[in-house]
């Protein structure tokens, strides 16, 4: 067990705990927060194996925008402020659902992947600009296109019906 | 040096819990954020394969770049959508809107 | 012209058609196009016989008509002596009775249909006596039939006249019936319908012989019942119903002699048969002049009387026939006589009828003083008819008898000689009970002398029976060159036949002038009781004929016949209705349980497991993710395992 290891496994269990404490808080609110302090410590593993631009960039735009956008939904939609049950009727079942995907998913990896080693290198942000706009240039046309059509989509859709 | 299953248990768990927030949430919100949780799982495991393959092309980080930039475009869609509901029925209560029962 | 032969038969059926749908608009209402198509048929026959005549040599032309494999159907004409002695007797006889017609049919409701049919029966009697093959000579047999049938009902408004139209219509039929399978025979024998190959094939001995027989026996059989022979004779006397220029025309010089030309002209047929066919030919002929001798005897209808000498002297024709090659010449000399003074009778007594309008000689008598012409031209036909020389029928009749005798026949001798003997008694019976004595008609009734159209033909006629035995008189034998078959065959003059018979008659004449000579009330004849009322009754063959036959199949046959077709036939046909009919209904059934039954449970099945399924659609977006995610995991499993 390497400190990578260590480090990577502490940066896990707080971002588990905080993505367990989302899916069960009472409060929106909380569970917002929480949803940003799950998103920091995916940043942080993202530094940790070596992506830098990946980490940086999920800072910035996760934790920045997206969950910013999540909570003026959350106000726009005057989302019950305070201790409220905001879990439905199928928890039970939700529970045995996500329980059984977990075993699942740890058994087919733990007998895929089970003696594999990732050796650590960063990659630096130059290489990564180069790669996407040599290897992968149409894709981030389209997706500049993708992003345009829902700034477009989202306005159409969400501005207020005005009188004249 | 860390040895690719741990990072894949803690994909794979993220990705659980998202699972069972999104079946089991009553807010819409809270159910994109779900989403969102399970979309960062991806992520991870994306980065991970691509640190360990070493390809010369750094597909999974430039993929994961791409989704990260979906999702982003999904949550403001997503949110557009869900503002419109509530103007429509006051509610965002995802158990409430079920006009296409049968 | 002789070429052209065909035009002959043509002129009178194209003037038939043209009588009968335009007829009433042409002059005369149609009796002028009648007379001019009909003379000109004459003046072709006198043209084409004359030919005939000087080259001596049979024409034949002919044209396909219809070929159906090995079945061919010719239409053509065959010009010999025979055929052109026939034309003339047809058309001359034809013509004058076309004339006659214009004064005794004056008035006549139907004049112009009777012209009309004079003219359909013209063209079919010449396109008979013409014909080169079986086939076109029975159309033209059974088209006279037809004709004699709507001629002899002219007047069918009365219930006798249809009924004996139908009477001479069905008995010739009874003859046709084998008439039409002796052609059969010779057609399937000799693969031919052509009479010239057909009796040259048999001549040749190319069939056997009991078909030989069996085909002239059967041919035989039409030749009685269209020339009236025993026992199909029975009709004739019946035909009298019809107007006098019909029995003129049809039942004295033509119609009825088409048996006989048909023998003639098969005759080598008959010759190559067995012996027995010409003996029978002899021996029906013998019996038919007898009866029909004694039957003329015990009549009061004048027309009758004419009628039953009609059909002795047919016999006397067939006879001639029957005796073989040596009187094939005389018969038809006879017939060649025989048509114009008979003629010549049946016009005079309807110029008589026409005056005291009645048949009956017992209401007549002294009508000399009123008809001279009549009464002249009558009595020189009686003589002719009855064999007193010089006048034709001396030469004819002699001619036959003299053959009889040539040739061993000496039974149909015998019964020739008694039969001259009848005939002159009778005729002379009649003579004198129609012309002599006190007048016995009514008083309203003033007999007065016919119209020209009328007495012209009688005159014609009776100049021409004067003459027209001189054709063939032993010292000039022009007719002997003309009509033969074989050889010509010169009749040698027997002094002895020729003065038998003529003492024979002189007797009978004598014999008639004592009975009849001044008129009794009671009918002497009747002094021989029984055999008078026999006689009378006409041997009973009527009321066989009618009780026996005709009776039965209107009567309980018809009615067999009707109530199988009711219950058996109809039954069938209306059983397979009622078969359908159940089967529709079973079929219907079926269709509305069963196979609809089928689809429509099909359909609510449907819609009832739909309403089932759709509880699965809670509207819950949640639970349908479940279900999902559910299935994805387990379907990963699944597929990573494997």
């Amino acid at each position: 067990m390497t400190w990578q290891e260590w480090a990577f496994v502490v940066l896990g269990v707080v971002g588990l705990g905080a993505a367990v404490r989302l899916v069960t808080s009472k409060n929106v609110v909380h569970a917002a927060l929480y949803l940003v302090v799950s998103l920091l410590m995916v940043g942080a593993i993202y530094l940790l194996l070596g992506a830098e631009f990946l980490g940086w960039v999920q800072i910035l735009i996760y934790v920045g925008a997206i969950v910013v956008l999540l909570l003026f939904g959350l106000m726009l939609t005057r989302a019950p402020i305070g201790r409220e049950a905001l879990d439905n009727q199928q928890r039970g079942l939700s529970a045995i659902v996500a329980l059984g995907i977990l075993v699942g998913l740890i058994f087919l990896l733990q007998d895929a992947f089970g003696d594999r080693e990732i050796t650590l290198r960063p990659t630096r942000i130059a290489e990564a600009g180069e790669h996407l706009f040599t290897d992968f240039v149409l894709p981030f046309e389209v997706v500049s296109f993708l992003l345009l059509a829902a700034l477009i989509g989202a306005v159409a859709l969400a501005r207020k019906e005005d009188a004249e | 040096m860390i040895r690719l299953p741990i990072v894949l248990f803690f994909s794979a768990g993220l990705f659980a819990v998202g699972v069972y927030g999104v079946l089991a949430r009553r807010n819409a919100v809270l159910v994109l954020m779900s989403i969102e949780l399970m979309l960062n799982a991806v992520n991870v495991n994306l980065v991970a394969f691509s640190q360990l393959l070493q390809d010369a092309a750094m597909t999974g980080q430039i993929f994961a770049l791409f989704v990260v930039t979906v999702a982003a475009a999904e949550v403001g869609i997503g949110l557009a959508i869900v503002i419109l509901i509530f103007r429509n029925r006051e509610t965002i209560n995802v158990d409430e809107i079920n006009l296409l029962r049968w | 012209m002789i070429e052209q032969a065909w035009l002959i038969p043509a002129i009178p059926l194209v003037s038939f058609f043209v009588i009968a749908f335009f007829g009433k608009r042409t002059p005369g209402r149609g009796a002028a196009l009648g007379i001019l198509a009909v003379g000109a048929a004459w003046v072709l026959s006198l043209i084409v016989a004359l030919e005939q005549i000087g080259g001596g040599e049979a024409v034949e032309r002919s044209w396909p008509w219809l070929e159906i494999g090995s079945f061919r159907f010719e239409i053509g004409t065959y010009v010999d002596g025979l055929a052109g002695m026939m034309l003339i007797v047809v058309t001359t006889v034809s013509l004058l009775v076309h004339i006659y017609s214009l004064g005794y049919m004056r008035g006549d409701a139907r004049f112009t249909w009777f012209y009309a049919v004079l003219s359909l029966f013209t063209g079919a009697m010449l396109n008979l006596v013409l014909a080169n093959n079986l086939w076109q000579l029975l159309i033209g047999w059974e088209l006279v039939g037809v004709c004699s049938y709507l001629l002899i009902g002219h007047w069918w408004e009365e219930k006798e006249n249809s009924s004996a139209a139908m009477k001479a219509f069905i008995t010739t039929k009874t003859g046709d019936v084998p008439f039409q399978f002796g052609i059969f025979a010779l057609v399937i024998g000799t693969g031919t319908a052509n009479i010239q190959q057909v009796t040259h094939a048999v001549e040749g001995g190319e069939l056997s012989s009991t078909l030989v027989l069996a085909a002239a026996l059967l041919l035989f059989g039409g030749a009685i019942g269209k020339s009236a022979q025993f026992p199909l004779h029975v009709w004739l006397p019946d035909a009298m119903a019809g107007p006098t220029p019909v029995s003129a025309l049809i039942h004295a010089a033509t119609m009825v002699v088409a048996g006989i030309y048909l023998v003639g002209r098969m005759f080598l047929v008959f010759e190559s048969a067995a012996p027995e066919a010409l003996t029978v030919v002899a021996v029906i002929a013998a019996i038919t002049m007898l009866i029909a001798a004694l039957l003329a005897a015990v009549q009061d209808d004048i027309k009758r009387v004419l009628a039953y000498s009609t059909i002795s002297q047919l016999a006397y024709m067939m006879a001639a026939l029957g005796i073989g090659e040596a009187g094939y010449t005389a018969g038809f000399f006879h017939l060649f006589t025989h048509a114009f003074f008979k003629a010549l009778l049946f016009l005079a007594a309807g110029s008589i009828i026409h005056a005291v309008h009645t048949n009956n000689m017992s209401e007549m008598g002294g009508l000399r003083r009123h008809m001279p012409w009549t009464y002249w031209t009558f009595l020189i036909g009686a003589v002719a008819l009855a064999g007193i020389p010089p006048l034709a029928g001396f030469w004819s009749k002699d001619e036959i008898i003299t053959a009889a005798y040539a040739e061993g026949q000496t039974g149909l001798w015998i019964i020739a000689l008694i039969t001259a003997a009848l005939t002159a008694f009778y005729m002379t019976r009649a003579v004198l009970l129609t012309f002599f004595g006190r007048p016995r008609y009514a008083e309203e009734v003033h007999p007065h002398e016919s119209p020209p159209t009328m007495v012209g033909p009688l005159a014609i006629l009776a100049g021409l029976s004067v003459v027209v035995g001189f054709v063939n008189a032993p010292f000039v034998g022009w007719f002997s060159d003309w009509v033969y078959v074989g050889e010509p065959h010169h009749p040698e003059f027997s002094f002895f036949n020729a003065g038998l018979s003529l003492a024979i008659a002189a007797g009978a004449i004598a014999l008639g002038l004592a009975l009849y000579g001044r008129y009794r009330e009671r009918e002497p004849l009747r002094r021989l009781g029984p055999l008078y009322a026999f006689a009378e009754r006409k041997y009973y063959l009527d009321d066989i004929y009618l009780g026996g036959i005709v009776g039965p199949v209107k009567g309980p046959i018809a009615r067999g016949v009707d109530w199988t077709n009711q219950h058996i036939l109809d039954g069938m046909v209306n059983a397979a209705g009622w078969v359908a009919r159940k089967l529709g209904v079973a079929t219907e059934a079926v269709d509305r349980h069963v196979v609809d039954g089928v689809v429509n449970r099909v359909g609510v099945g449907t819609g009832w497991t739909g309403g089932l399924l759709r509880y699965i659609q809670s509207g819950n977006v949640q639970r349908y993710a479940i279900v999902l995610f559910a299935g994805v995991a387990i379907l990963a499993v699944i597929f990573a395992r494997i």
